[in-house]
């Protein structure tokens, strides 16, 4: 009764999670990285925790329900969350002359669910805010807001989408990935700009000026992303094939 | 007919990472003397630029209070490497399996049909 109820809140949120994150790809592409500790105002920190805490009981609900019923695909998991571990702690050089890195999410958000990664991803989080001074803590619900929820729910509902239109895994697989490693940027860049509005202009223009500072780095990198996510795959379907079915990766879309 | 199988997959494999290797190591060629600093930096700045004064971070990270300054730089490149070497320890570990049972696999699937071919002369 409980598992029953909870899968169906699970399935909710996740519903209602997708079509906010889908509201928000209509935004310019652009992207940033992890907001630096104590670079938020104490006000948007808190907003931004209280709006991953949904996201993060949905993604405890769902890797406690794999546990249980799956232990076979616990090497998948973990396996998603240890590509995270090596993405993310890349720092590529980019085009624009400057550095940053990748998110590794899309992964994970393809094999199990963007709430599972919300888990995986604030792991990577945490690391990097407490040892790294790479992100913070107080700016950890946002973070956790741009890297491990609305990137892998892009790449989520992209991968769904694009596999019911019947285009090809692996190009499907690619543009999930680098393109839910943009949307991450690019929420970081509104978080940013919903924080600092533009004297002139407003949050608009300020959203820009953001954009403008991490879209041009990103770019590339989202591409090299999305190729690193596509050879994983290769690798998982050619010697975990039974894992892969036994979580429902060969399932085709109705 | 596997064998091909496989060899195609590893020479997309291939040619995957090495585009992705040259998209990493152009922009060092081709903007020579940049200085390749963090993003993150550069969205400091910003926020300072779009606000039109200095910002002065209100929370420091908890191990600079510690240390009482920055994280050295090579210490900082330690936990970055500690941060990779703890994700490929996982990924190699499990591949390394799955590589392995693979080729057990296989090797009982052939064990099987000779098996079943022995006992089928045997029927006749």
């Amino acid at each position: 009764m409980t598992r029953t109820s909870m899968t169906h809140r699970e399935k909710l949120l996740v519903a209602l999670s997708g079509i906010f994150a889908l509201s928000f790809a209509a935004a310019p592409q652009a992207k940033a990285m992890h907001i630096m500790e104590g670079y938020l105002p104490g006000g948007f920190c808190i907003a931004w925790g209280l709006l991953c805490l949904p996201f993060l009981l949905a993604g405890f609900f769902s890797i406690r329900k794999t546990i249980q019923e799956n232990r076979k695909a616990l090497i998948l998991l973990a396996m998603s969350g240890a590509f995270i571990f090596v993405i993310s702690s890349l720092k590529i050089p980019s085009v624009t002359g400057s550095c940053s890195h990748m998110t590794g999410t899309g992964l994970g958000a393809i094999l199990f669910s963007p709430s599972c990664v919300s888990i995986l991803g604030i792991i990577v989080l945490l690391f990097q805010a407490i040892l790294l001074a790479h992100g913070g803590l107080t700016t950890l619900g946002a973070n956790t807001f741009s890297m491990a929820i609305a990137g892998p729910f892009l790449a989520w509902g992209l991968y769904a989408l694009l596999k019911r239109l019947k285009v090809n895994r692996r190009v499907s697989i690619f543009l999930a990935a680098a393109l839910g490693d943009l949307f991450t940027y690019c929420v970081t860049s509104l978080q940013l700009a919903l924080a600092y509005p533009s004297q002139e202009g407003g949050i608009a223009a300020s959203a820009v000026k953001f954009l403008g500072v991490f879209a041009p780095t990103q770019l590339p990198l989202a591409i090299i992303e999305g190729i690193l996510t596509v050879v994983i795959v290769i690798a998982l379907e050619s010697y975990a094939e039974p894992e892969l079915k036994l979580i429902g990766y060969y399932k085709e879309a109705k | 007919m596997k064998k091909r199988h496989m060899s195609k997959n590893t020479k997309t494999v291939l040619i995957l990472l090495v585009i992705a290797a040259l998209i990493a190591i152009v922009p060092l060629f081709a903007r020579k003397g940049a200085s390749f600093g963090g993003s993150d930096d550069a969205g400091s700045v910003m926020v300072e630029e779009v606000r039109g004064e200095e910002y002065e971070p209100w929370f420091t990270p908890v191990l600079e209070d510690l240390l009482g300054g920055e994280l050295p730089g090579e210490v900082e490149s330690l936990l970055f490497c500690i941060q990779t070497g703890i994700g490929v320890g996982i990924i190699a570990f499990f591949m390394g399996r799955l590589v392995e049972r693979k080729k057990w696999m296989n090797k009982y699937k052939e064990e099987e049909q000779d098996k079943k071919e022995n006992t089928d002369y045997a029927g006749d």
